[in-house]
């Protein structure tokens, strides 16, 4: 019909394909708190509670809350030469700013481009009033010192922030995929922009398949590497980060978006209540059955104890 | 109670009384179910013209009431200069006007509006006969008086009872035959052939009664009443045709007037007479059951929407509509999966199409927003705030549609002038959206969602432009309640949007 194909109902439902519709109600809505939702929604919020109980965040540099504060922005940079801005109440990773070093007085962007103090201020200034977050509302601009990430993905990224998304189901770890920006996305790590996904084994950080817009690619589309070959760094440090991430929030549906530090390791860059279906096209299953699986099991169970139940259980 | 259940429950308590008030107002207060139903009613005009002697003058008319299946909704006169009263007198209603004195050619006019259902016939009243004067056939000459024994003895003995009596004598004046011997008596008297009948019946102690009737057929003028007979058998009342003899359950006939002494009766007046004419006109039914009812204060049409001025009763048959957009919107982002840019605007965006017409309001829609776009991108240089942005937008827009009607006006294109009923600020909202959209996912999802927002409200411009949509939510407005319980239904639909069939179509090779 219209050139389209189309798959029976019936069969997604055998393959455990979670829709939208069931997400919003039997995931979303029943496992995670409208009250927690800020936590994730405000950036800072998200690393003040991640800090506090003990888990790698990138470094906080200052955060400016108002207007007055702006003019103090030089003294709070003072000998840091690469880092990034960004609004707390910010999403899709609009209105961030990032430094990677200095000369004279000019600030140098990944791409080239130098930037003046007077500039960042003034970009300072729309985050704070509101010009990323969602309607509007005044914001928070967040410095952080800057993650200098982990060569082993310089390969499969084009431009951009390579990371990796968990989603965690009432702190299980249930699926993992590593979000390789394109030209054609524009450097970000949005799938539906034309970013690559691939779907990484929960046992051992071996990649399973890779896709862009829902087609299975074996090499990156602008750089040639092929993904096959891509083992990710840390895997056994990622996890527990990721699992930790359900005791502070209490979100049920929990997406944890994860870099990989060259020196620090996996840190956790962003959480999301609502995480998207594409990383289950990405792992080439269905995530209903994990879940099912999940609600099987006890809650009462340690970070250690998930991370090895889903281990055992996901490692396909 | 699992939300399960609870959500069964809820939408099987709403939909069932929503169907329930429906039914009741459709089949009990008799609202018809599609618009323009229509139904006939009847003026019936009586014309009495007579010369006025110059003395006090009394003209009394037997008048009809209500009967089976034909409800009478309002009578009036006209009768320049006289007293009018009605009577209730043993033999039913009759109005009557008065004068001190008059000269000349008058004429009164008396006329009912009567309304007749479908499944009327007539129903003769259960009551004992009245008629208790003894008849005899003395005033006619020997000669009349013989035929007419003869003819009675004859009809006796072909005949078995009353009715049967009364069938077979209206059969014999009827023939030629004795239509001779009714000339026999038409000479002596001016007598109708009615009376006649009546005298002959009479005298041999049947009980019967004259009715006056009138067929509620076209459109008439100058006419008389027919004349029936009623025959009363000891048990019930059957209605005899002069000229065809037993009528059974009669169609479209209304009584005028049952027994009683005379249709018209004057006093110091000459030639008097009375004239009726019949004229139909076609009338929506629902008004009328509305007038009946909000007159009779039946509840559920006094608490309603009817009650309402009209001017606010029309506001609310757009009001109405907007559920039918919502599940339009529900829908087709549920079910079938279409995104739109903003939840609700579809739907406003087919309010507005409902006053400019489809095609019009489609490019005026499009020349807003394309252009509005162009404005916005570059009031996106400026790097304002969003409410100051907004309101900048919101001004072009205003501009736009100004420049537009003007533009179109002196072009002579006056459809564009309903430009002026789209939802400026929400115009202003989608260009913002589309313009924010445009520059962080690019034009492709900008044509995604704008044309996913236009189709929706294209097609919730077809469900709410419908003819019995837009009937049924107003004067049937309980529907919504069912309306309701489908959108709660389709609100907690987990199964797969049929996008998702075409998303997920790569899982087939799993």
């Amino acid at each position: 019909m219209f050139g389209f194909q189309f798959i029976s109902p019936r069969q997604l439902r055998e393959k455990g394909i979670l829709g939208m519709n069931r997400r919003n109600i039997h995931y979303i809505g029943c496992h995670n708190d409208r009250k927690n939702f800020p936590l994730v929604d405000n950036k800072l919020k998200t690393k003040q509670i991640a800090q506090q109980a003990g888990i790698a965040v990138p470094a906080m540099i200052a955060t400016i809350k108002n207007q007055s504060e702006i003019k103090h922005f030089e003294e709070m940079i003072k000998g840091i030469n690469g880092f990034v801005i960004k609004p707390a109440h910010g999403s899709a990773g609009k209105g961030i700013l990032v430094i990677v070093g200095r000369e004279g007085n000019n600030f140098i962007k990944p791409n080239g481009e130098k930037l003046t103090l007077k500039d960042i201020q003034k970009d300072i200034s729309g985050i704070l009033s509101g010009l990323y977050s969602l309607g509007g509302k005044y914001d928070v601009a967040m410095i952080e010192s800057l993650v200098e990430f982990d060569p082993i993905f310089d390969n499969y990224s084009y431009e951009g922030v390579p990371d990796i998304r968990v989603v965690v189901y009432r702190g299980f770890p249930t699926m993992a995929m590593l979000r390789c920006s394109t030209k054609e996305s524009d450097g970000k790590a949005n799938l539906h922009q034309g970013a690559v996904g691939v779907g990484i084994n929960l046992a051992t950080g071996k990649p399973i398949n890779a896709v862009q817009h829902n087609r299975a690619v074996s090499i990156h589309p602008d750089t040639g590497y092929d993904f096959s070959k891509l083992k990710i760094p840390h895997w056994e440090k990622l996890l527990p980060l990721a699992a930790s991430c359900y005791d502070i929030t209490q979100l049920g549906y929990l997406g944890v978006d994860i870099v990989l530090d060259k020196n620090l390791g996996p840190l956790i860059l962003e959480l999301n209540a609502r995480p998207g279906l594409a990383i289950q096209i990405a792992n080439r299953e269905g995530s209903v059955p994990r879940f099912e699986l999940i609600d099987k099991q006890a809650m009462n169970l340690s970070v250690e104890e998930r991370v090895q139940f889903s281990v055992e259980n996901f490692g396909q | 109670m699992s939300s399960r259940l609870q959500i069964l429950v809820v939408t099987i308590f709403l939909s069932s009384l929503g169907i329930a008030v429906a039914l009741y107002k459709g089949l009990a207060l008799g609202i018809p179910f599609t618009p323009n139903e229509t139904t006939s009613i009847y003026r019936l005009g009586a014309k009495i013209s007579f010369k006025a002697k110059d003395e006090p003058i009394k003209i009394s008319l037997a008048i009809p009431s209500n009967q089976n299946g034909i409800k009478i909704l309002s009578q009036e006169t006209a009768s320049q200069g006289y007293g009018y009263n009605i009577a209730t007198t043993e033999q039913g209603q009759r109005a009557e006007w008065t004068k001190r004195e008059s000269t000349g050619q008058q004429s009164i006019f008396y006329s009912v509006d009567v309304v007749m259902d479908k499944n009327h016939h007539v129903k003769i009243p259960d009551e004992l006969p009245s008629d208790k004067t003894e008849e005899n056939l003395d005033e006619w000459d020997s000669q009349t008086r013989d035929a007419a024994e003869a003819l009675l003895a004859e009809v006796h003995s072909h005949s078995a009872d009353d009715y049967s009596f009364t069938a077979e004598l209206l059969k014999r004046v009827n023939e030629e035959k004795s239509s001779q011997l009714l000339s026999l008596f038409k000479t002596k008297d001016s007598y109708n052939l009615e009376k006649i009948v009546y005298k002959l019946l009479r005298y041999k102690g049947i009980h019967v009664r004259i009715v006056n009737a009138i067929t509620l057929e076209g459109n008439r003028q100058n006419m008389n009443l027919k004349p029936y007979l009623e025959v009363y058998d000891g048990k019930n009342w059957q209605l005899f045709s002069l000229k065809k003899g037993k009528v059974i359950k009669p169609k479209k006939l209304f009584i005028w007037q049952r027994g009683g002494v005379s249709l018209l009766d004057s006093f110091g007046t000459e030639n008097a007479k009375v004239k009726f004419s019949i004229s139909q006109r076609l009338v929506p039914i629902k008004e009328m059951v509305l007038e009946d009812s909000l007159a009779k204060k039946s509840m559920i049409i006094d608490l309603s929407l009817f009650a309402l001025p009209t001017s606010e009763q029309n506001a609310f048959r757009h009001i109405l509509l907007i559920p039918i957009g919502a599940l339009v919107v529900v829908f087709m982002r549920i079910i079938i999966g279409l995104r739109t840019s903003g939840t609700f605007m579809p739907i406003l965006l087919a309010l507005a199409f409902m006053e400019t017409k489809l095609v019009t309001g489609l490019i005026l829609f499009v020349s807003i927003v394309g252009m509005g776009l162009i404005i916005r991108s570059y009031l996106s240089h400026l790097n304002l705030l969003l409410v100051a942005r907004i309101s900048s937008v919101v001004i072009v827009v205003i501009g736009i549609m100004s420049i537009f009607s003007i533009v179109s006006y002196k072009l002579g294109i006056n459809e564009a002038l309903t430009i002026t009923f789209f939802p400026m600020i929400i115009l202003a909202w989608t260009i913002e959206r589309m313009s924010i959209l445009w520059e962080e996912e690019g034009a492709k999802e900008v044509y995604m969602q704008g044309g996913g927002s236009l189709l929706v409200a294209v097609l919730a411009y077809f469900a709410m432009s419908n003819e019995l949509v837009g009937y049924l939510s107003f004067n049937f407005s309980e529907l919504l309640l069912v309306v309701l319980s489908i959108i709660i239904l389709i609100g907690r639909y987990s199964g797969y949007r049929l996008f998702e069939l075409i998303r997920f179509n790569p899982v087939k090779e799993f």
